[in-house]
């Protein structure tokens, strides 16, 4: 990778990413890894020591572990990581689902995780299928906690999930939790009334790519953790080559840059969002 | 040197790159393009991007007839790029207006040319006729477009007839920044060859080379050979002194923004009964007993980009403005067929086109509206068309033929030779279902037998005369069809238009009030008061002339709304529609 430029976006700065998962790690040798343009050495001293370095100054940059991942925040951190209650629930698996790295701005990787308008052109025969390509209207909203949330969002799925027999109409709510952090909640197949759940965290690597690390919180009944792998890994795998051919790779803030439709509220009001927050890195800022 | 190069025309890509259906990567002065050839023969040359989200076009799939993006599937046509479905709203028709950048394109000596901006014409190289050259491999090579061209000039090649020869004469006849023509002498051959240099971008480059004469067999792979190479030698010599020299910055080609209204996702551009395009009368001919073809092409430049189920407004030479569907499929850009009966009672529409016009002759007409949009989600459709209501149909059917999504065409006449353009219809096989001379009861009961066990996600598009509409409608809603899946268009309305009400419309958003007195409609008062509103048949059938209301209780005369729509009281047809209550609120 050639140098980068580094990010001067406070609210980055300041906040935890995850640079690594965990068990990619090994205490033989060091792992090299980049974040918002800086490129980092993690070294392990046995199980549970990590150490992350900044190959640039050479000074200790923070660390700390959680869900299975090593997070690190080059600035001063100014809130703690995100929080995620279906981690506690003893009824199901975590996993971490296999970083996978895009050629693309990670912000356009929120966006397409955002996205049921692809599904059957991009998912074609497990999230969706044509002809089945409408886009019911949801609806979207920032809530007091300064997420985005997006509610009633319904897509007919011929394998919505790794124990799905047959296809049916899911209904999904996506939040926008940071601006590299997106989580979707989808009925479980078996129990109806509880949710599954991904979050999507994605590591800023520099303005051009990402590497999206998805955490699984999947109710256990039915299902083991190489089967959810396996079909995160599916899917990101369809998703990339299609995000790596977007041009341009960051992400256009100015609303004339590319065509919205109705179904794509929610990433019209992300893009507005991120504008609000002074987010750069990643993006191409609107002119005014 | 290359803000000289956006003007000229430089070769793209050779003809071998654009085989059938495939869709080429091109680029130039750092501009991506997506190549495709549809089925009809046109080269396009798009921006290579995705208006919607940016994707490129490149990895986008070549029906033959349209282009279709991988992401979230949106089609452009053939020639115009304009988009005409978006899979995501498939009942709505897209903005007219979503059109990606097209670029010139000319295919000669076996390359593609375009150019940003063209100036003048594609280069001239007298003595090379088409079909007696060869084209040589496109020869990529990492350096800026004049080094190449500067050290073309001294590039030694053999003359096609003494291609295993060693010690040729070559001279260089002609030579600019961007091409060079040698000529290769060994005893009595002689071999012009012009060696084009395509800019890719401020570093990058291909040599595109074209030779006089034809070669064939054995003689052309070993000249193909022989140039490839001596070309690849030179590429090395010129790629080693390129990385000795700094790199120039790549070129930034500037994306243009789209429109602010899109940018917005807005409502269809609103304007008046306007006929801004000129069309020529390229052929007229008997589509079947009593109806007229009519293929109408544009006097200049392309037509606008229609979708399945879109109509225009013809004006005609003695004053009087008819709509008719398009029946053209999917890519089908070249031109506008329409099919025209000659109606009994003709109160001089039909007449004038049958008899007046002719093959040569100048029409306006309008830009194409599409109030009839055909959804592409269902899992079967079910087309019933009854005489000329065939005409939006066959456009609808051949746009889901083209896309392999499940549909029968029922198609009632008196007898075969009623039946409109077979050259249209034969190409959907068994899915064309003719019901030929029934009468009014057997039609009834043959409606009964096609409409009969209705399925979620089937839906029903209908068109014919009046009374067949409201038998199949009414058929539809006995077996089970939901309103929501009974789509119609009606030729005309003719019901009888009672214009003696008088009241009050306010326009919510241009803050006026209007009286309508008896007599008057909606939409002309609205139009003396300077609204601008736009409207095609002005007899309730078309749906051009909708408006939304915010407060009132419609009077419908229309033929247009659905049932459920009436009873909502939240549409109205403003060309034949009025008030019950004493004041309607529209939001205009
Ligand atoms: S990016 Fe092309 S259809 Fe969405
Ligand atoms: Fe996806």
């Amino acid at each position: 990778m050639s140098k980068a430029a580094l990010c001067s976006d406070r609210v980055l700065l300041n906040d935890w990413h995850v640079v690594a998962d965990l068990t990619n790690l090994s205490s033989d040798e060091p792992f090299h890894t980049r974040l918002l343009g800086a490129d980092l050495t993690i070294h392990s001293r046995g199980r549970y020591d990590k150490e992350v370095v900044r190959n640039d100054t050479g000074t200790l940059v923070k660390s700390t572990k959680r869900y299975g991942f090593l997070w690190a925040c080059l600035g001063k951190p100014e809130r703690d990581i995100v929080f995620v209650p279906e981690a506690e629930e003893g009824d199901r698996h975590l996993v971490t689902g296999g970083s996978i790295a895009v050629r693309v701005s990670g912000l356009r990787a929120v966006e397409n995780f955002l996205d049921m308008g692809h599904f059957p052109f991009v998912h074609t025969g497990w999230l969706g299928d044509e002809p089945h390509t409408e886009v019911a209207p949801y609806k979207v909203e920032l809530t007091a906690a300064d997420e985005l949330v997006a509610t009633e969002c319904q897509f007919y799925q011929p394998v919505a999930s790794p124990t799905a027999k047959e296809g049916f109409i899911v209904d999904y709510v996506y939040k926008v939790i940071r601006p590299y952090t997106v989580a979707l909640y989808k009925s479980n197949p078996v129990q109806k009334h509880r949710l599954d759940v991904i979050t999507l965290f994605v590591q800023p690597v520099d303005e051009d790519n990402c590497v999206a690390h998805p955490f699984l919180c999947y109710l256990k009944e039915g299902i083991d953790e190489a089967g959810i792998r396996s079909f995160m890994q599916l899917i990101f795998a369809q998703d990339k080559p299609i995000l790596e051919n977007q041009v341009p790779k960051r992400l256009p803030l100015d609303p004339r840059a590319e065509t919205p439709i109705r179904a794509d509220a929610v990433a019209v009001l992300y893009r507005r969002w991120l504008r609000d927050k002074s987010v750069t890195y990643g993006a191409i800022p609107a002119r005014m | 040197m290359l803000d000289t190069a956006k003007t000229r025309w430089h070769p793209i890509a050779a003809s071998y790159d654009l085989p059938f259906r495939h869709v080429f990567h091109g680029q130039l002065l750092g501009r991506e393009f997506a190549v495709w050839r549809a089925d009809d023969g046109y080269i396009n040359v798009w921006e290579n991007r995705c208006l919607h989200r940016g994707v490129r076009l490149s990895i986008g799939i070549n029906d033959g007839r349209e282009l279709k993006c991988q992401y979230h599937g949106w089609r452009y046509s053939n020639r115009t790029a304009g988009c005409t479905y978006i899979p995501a709203h498939p009942a709505d028709a897209p903005a007219r207006t979503i059109t990606n950048r097209t670029f010139a394109a000319v295919e000669r000596y076996g390359l593609v040319w375009s150019a940003e901006e063209p100036q003048g014409e594609v280069p001239e190289l007298p003595g090379f006729a088409e079909g007696e050259l060869l084209t040589l491999r496109g020869i990529a090579v990492n350096a800026p477009a004049d080094a190449v061209a500067a050290r073309l000039r001294s590039y030694r090649f053999q003359p096609t007839g003494q291609i295993d020869g060693s010690d040729a004469k070559v001279t260089v006849e002609a030579a600019n920044d961007f091409s060079v023509a040698l000529r290769a002498v060994e005893g009595s051959s002689t071999t012009l060859a012009v060696f084009f240099v395509q800019p890719v971008d401020s570093n990058r480059s291909v040599i595109r080379g074209v030779l006089e004469g034809r070669a064939e067999g054995a003689v052309r792979m070993a000249v193909l050979h022989h140039h490839n190479d001596r070309l690849s030698k030179l590429r090395d010599v010129v790629e080693r002194e390129a990385v000795a020299r700094p790199a120039p910055a790549p070129l930034e080609p500037v994306i243009e923004r789209v429109s602010p209204e899109l940018a917005e996702m807005p409502e269809e551009t609103k304007h008046g009964r306007k006929a801004t395009i000129r069309v020529e009368v390229a052929r007229k001919w008997q589509a079947a007993d009593g109806i007229a073809g009519f293929e109408l092409r544009p006097i200049r430049g392309l037509l606008p980009t229609f979708q399945p189920g879109a109509h225009i407004d013809v004006h005609m030479p003695n004053g009087l403005i008819r709509q008719y569907s398009i029946t053209n499929g999917p890519g089908e850009s070249e031109s506008y067929v329409i099919g025209v009966k000659l109606e009994k009672e003709s109160k001089g529409g039909s007449i004038c086109m049958h008899e007046t016009l002719r093959q040569g002759d100048v029409l306006a007409i309008s830009e194409p509206r599409n109030n009839f949009p055909l959804r592409r989600d269902a899992v079967k459709t079910i087309f019933i068309a009854g005489g000329i209501g065939i005409t939006p149909l066959i456009a609808m059917a051949q746009a889901l033929h083209n896309q392999n999504l499940a549909f029968d065409l029922h198609y009632f006449a008196q007898n075969e030779a009623q039946l409109a353009f077979p050259e249209k219809t034969s190409g959907l096989g068994g899915a064309l279902k003719p019901h030929l001379g029934l009468t009014p009861e057997a039609t009834g009961a043959k409606l009964r037998e096609i409409l009969a066990n209705y399925q979620p996600g089937r839906h029903l598009y209908l068109c014919g005369p009046g009374p067949m509409l409201e038998a199949a409608r009414n058929v539809a809603t006995e077996a089970g069809w939901p309103e929501a899946a009974v789509h119609f268009e009606y030729f005309k309305n003719t019901n009888k238009i009672d214009d003696s009400s008088s009241f009050e419309v306010a326009l919510a958003r241009s803050c006026v009030t209007l009286k309508v007195p008896a007599g008057r409609t909606i939409l002309d008062v609205m139009r003396e008061a300077g609204v601008d509103m736009p409207s095609s048949c002005e007899q309730g059938a078309c749906g051009t002339c909708l408006a939304t209301v915010i407060e009132g209780e419609p009077d419908h005369q229309d033929v247009y709304l659905n049932d459920a729509e009436r009873k909502s009281g939240t549409k109205i047809m403003t060309c034949v529609s009025r008030a019950k209550s004493a004041r309607l609120v529209l939001d205009l």
